[in-house]
């Protein structure tokens, strides 16, 4: 059980981890525009399936 | 649902066609009968369509059409307008919204990008189309839409094109581009909506940790954990929670102490001191070992707050968007005589005192001025209120916002932008918004005290079992703590709200923000403009008295003439027989002389006609005065030296208007009309909409519907309904300013809430929603705290443990969101008003 004591500050790093991916992400304007890229996607590019 | 807004009114109603006829190739529209081209592949509705459907043929992007309709795409998209677009490349315009910036690979040429503005914008076969856009116009290198602002983004190189074609480049693709004003503002709001989300993620992240680890130092409570693992556990807690506490929850303490030093009650006040009292005392159980701690439910506290203010924000953000869509399609553009004759295209920041503009039929006046050349009349009623046309001649003033009616003008420019009375005009209304002081919510406040009153009630639990027996202590405090979570009181008002204006916004009603529902809910007093908002705005043919035989020839002698009355006259008896063509001149300010086979025809102004010395019987005089007397415009028609009729001619009061007014006096308002038209008329439509004498008060200036709307204030809620620059100081005043459909765009920005559907009715709808939103919130409130006080005794006197009430919490957040989600409020309610629309 004493590997608690190792284990839980680590599972706070990594959570710590994925909340700077998420700030870095909505710093970059990622969440700015949530109705555009899925249709850009699925619309997809001309060129190769017109 | 913000790009509709933007689609074409009624475009199939432009036409009539025939049940055969072909549908337009471009969009889809049936083609009218005079335009189907027998034997073509394509088959056009109109001239727009035609260029759309060559320029996106010609560029290989035919893969539009197919893309839309696999998006099954509703409505059709806009056509060009076959502007110009010169000022786009005017050096102001450049410098105030084009910024330069670097792109690799164009050889280091400096490339500049600019935001524009969409019409037309309507489904995902858009975004495909716009984002083509360096096709269709080479030099484009980067086009970027935003699909719900209907906002591009173009980087483009101003070696290779300049930005009027490319903006004639996407008007010819259907899609006419307006300028994006307030980039700062945008830019602001931006970077607000991406730290509200960073704050929302920091505390849903903390909130999510802590409660697993309460969850661990809960199941301790039944089995004896081992001290050192609970130490653990406390401490880890509480260094999420204070990181919780410190970033996303700074905005409470920072409001709460907003708040103290401007010595306001303010919703964030109790909740701070909520939130540091248990700070405080779980720190201090920690440190020491012993006590308990409610690190779970500061931080689950926080993020709850922040996700009812989340969910309200983006609404409110939604409807500002939409009416700033609106905004900015009102033009921007001047027209501006050189001194070598030459017109050219600027923007109206461009426009400076003494510059010679011209102002086509149909324009606005861009800026205060007098005339230089030319005579019409202008249409001032959206400044003034005045619902007659005013006759203009060299020499006369005429106002910015003014619309040039009838002939081209050149007007000698003598002030601009501040400094013009409309200027004058949005400064009042911004220091009345500022001047409003904010409300405080009472749900709001309930949420912060009750949390307050929990943890002082978990902390004599504590006491009183620690007396009663000490071992059941803790556990019934923390079940207490967990039971009582406030997460239904924070969701409370913020869904119901959120849920009104969602449904609001879909009957048209688009208000910008949750608390004018709240003051709209009790009744007031309700000032209504005359011009444009209780009347259509408009001049119509209401009254004929004499002959009916003189009518085709009056129709027919009138279509010479472009004047308003004319046009009035024309519309209004389209419906006779048309007479045989003749020859008609027109007297500007006067009337219309005609011939038609052997009628000699004149009419006119009674002045002008009486003028030819023609001859009457005692009913012309009789019946011109009764139509003045009803605050209408007569006008004389006679034939061979002879008055054969007299027309009334006013602005008719909307349709629905008596019944609003009645059904509002029902509801408990109190309404009176402010109109700055003449006092006799401004009675007169009183009159027919049921209201008395003193309360149709006329002659009023803005500065006089701004002392009526301070005034009223003095004695409770006051709504002010309007449509013009006129009305916008006092829009900005009341308590909730409600700008009508059609209105000017300096209504817009002073209300709160904008009726983007015509006729009173949405008033009486928007009223009627509000009390029954606030009805939703008192219930959500009601359930949530009667749930509470039932859970708490059945915690404080030790009936239920932490996990029997980890079960039950989720319960009352079920149901406030099910009471919320499944209330009336607009539309849907039993006794709805329901006419037109959807």
């Amino acid at each position: 059980m004493s590997v608690l004591f190792i284990v839980l500050p680590l599972a706070v790093v990594i959570a710590s981890c994925a909340v700077l991916a998420f700030i870095w992400a909505a710093r970059e304007g990622q969440f700015d525009d949530l109705d555009t890229p899925p249709v850009r996607i699925v619309l997809g590019d001309d060129d190769n399936d017109a | 649902m913000a790009t509709e807004l933007l689609s074409p009114p009624d475009v199939a109603a432009e036409a009539p066609v025939s049940a055969a006829s072909p549908a337009c190739s471009h969009c889809g529209l049936p083609v009218p009968a005079g335009l189907v081209e027998p034997g073509a592949a394509e088959q056009f509705c109109c001239h727009g369509c035609r260029t759309a459907y060559e320029v996106i043929r010609g560029c290989g992007l035919d893969r539009y059409y197919a893309l839309r309709e696999r998006t099954g795409a509703e409505g059709a998209p806009a056509r060009g307008t076959g502007q110009r677009y010169g000022e786009f490349d005017d050096p102001v315009f450049q410098r105030l919204y084009c910024r330069e910036v670097e792109v690799a690979g164009e050889g280091g040429a400096k490339c500049l990008a600019t935001e524009l503005r969409l019409e037309g914008v309507h489904c995902a076969a858009c975004v495909w189309l716009v984002e083509r856009l360096g096709r269709v116009a080479p030099g484009v290198i980067e086009s970027r839409l935003d699909m719900r602002r209907a906002l591009v983004r173009i980087v483009w190189n101003p070696g290779v094109t300049s930005l009027s074609r490319i903006a004639r480049a996407l008007d010819a693709l259907g899609y006419p581009p307006h300028p994006a004003r307030d980039a700062s503002a945008r830019e602001i709001r931006r970077a607000e909506d991406r730290r509200q989300l960073i704050r929302l993620a920091v505390a849903g992240a903390c909130a999510g940790n802590v409660m697993l680890l309460a969850l661990a130092l809960y199941a301790g409570v039944f089995e004896a954990m081992e001290p050192a693992y609970a130490h653990l556990f406390r401490w880890t807690s509480m260094v999420i929670s204070l990181v919780s506490l410190a970033w996303p929850g700074s905005v409470f303490f920072r409001g709460a102490v907003a708040a103290l030093r401007t010595r306001t009650v303010h919703l964030d006040v109790p909740i701070a001191l909520g939130l540091a009292a248990g700070a405080l005392w779980s720190v201090i159980g920690t440190v020491r070992g012993t006590g308990e701690v409610y690190f779970d439910s500061l931080s689950v506290l926080v993020f709850a707050m922040l996700v009812g203010r989340f969910i309200q924000h983006r609404q409110q953000r939604w409807a500002s968007d939409a009416v700033e869509l609106l905004f900015s399609l009102t033009p921007t553009r001047a027209r501006v005589v050189g001194e070598d004759g030459q017109v050219r295209e600027a923007p109206i920041e461009a426009v400076a005192r003494g510059d010679v503009v011209e102002v086509l039929a149909g324009e606005s006046v861009p800026a205060d001025g007098r005339v230089e050349r030319g005579r019409s009349s202008i249409d001032q009623s959206l400044l003034t209120g005045e619902s007659a046309p005013v006759a203009v001649r060299e020499g006369d003033a005429v106002i910015a916002g003014a619309v040039n009616l009838s002939e081209r003008i050149l007007v000698r420019v003598e002030a601009t932008g501040e400094e013009t009375r409309v200027g004058r005009l949005m400064r009042m209304v911004e220091e009345n918004a500022r001047r409003r002081a904010p409300i405080v919510r009472a749900a709001d406040r309930i949420a912060g005290w009750f949390v307050l009153g929990m943890i002082g009630l978990a902390a004599v639990t504590v006491g009183v079992w620690l007396w009663i027996e000490p071992s059941r202590a803790l556990e019934n405090a923390a079940a207490l703590l967990i039971v009582t979570c406030p997460c239904a009181l924070g969701l409370a008002t913020p869904l119901a709200v959120t849920v009104a204006l969602g449904r609001a916004a879909r009957r048209q009603i688009l208000v910008k923000g949750g608390d004018a529902l709240e003051r709209l809910a009790r009744p007031g007093t309700i000032f209504l403009d005359k011009t444009g908002t209780v009347t259509e705005g408009r001049m119509r043919l209401v009254r004929w008295v004499g002959a009916e035989w003189v009518k085709p020839l009056a129709a027919s002698v009138e279509s010479v003439s472009s004047h308003p009355v004319a046009r009035a006259i024309v519309a209004g008896l389209s419906d006779t027989p048309p007479a045989a063509p003749g020859s008609a001149t027109e007297t500007t300010g006067g009337g219309v002389d005609g011939r038609i086979g052997m009628w000699v025809v004149r009419i006119g102004s009674p002045r002008f006609v009486r003028e030819a010395g023609v001859e009457e019987d005692e009913w012309v005089a009789r019946a011109e005065a009764e139509i003045v007397g009803e605050g209408m415009t007569p006008v004389l028609v006679a034939v061979n030296d002879r008055v054969e009729a007299v027309a009334g001619l006013g602005d008719p009061v909307r349709a629905d208007a008596a019944a609003a007014v009645a059904q509002l006096r029902a509801r408990g308002w109190r309404v009176a009309m402010l109109s700055g038209d003449h006092p006799d008329v401004a009675r007169a439509v009183g009159r027919r909409i049921g209201l008395e004498a003193a309360e149709a008060r006329g002659g009023m200036t803005p500065e006089a519907k701004l002392e009526a709307v301070r005034g009223e204030l003095a004695r409770g809620s006051v709504v002010m309904v309007g449509d013009g620059v006129n009305d916008a100081a006092a829009l900005a005043a009341a308590t909730v300013g409600v700008a009508v459909h059609g209105g000017a765009e300096a209504s817009l920005s002073a209300a709160a809430v904008y009726l983007n559907r015509p006729g009173l009715m949405p008033i009486v709808e928007l009223v009627e929603g509000s009390r029954r939103t606030l009805g939703v919130i008192r219930r959500n409130l009601g359930v949530s705290l009667v749930y509470n006080a039932v859970s708490a005794t059945l915690a404080v006197v030790g009936l239920i443990n932490p996990l029997i009430a980890a079960v039950l919490m989720p319960a009352s957040s079920l149901t406030v969101l099910t009471l919320s989600f499944r209330s009336r409020t607009f539309g849907s309610g039993r006794d709805a008003v329901v006419e037109g629309g959807r």
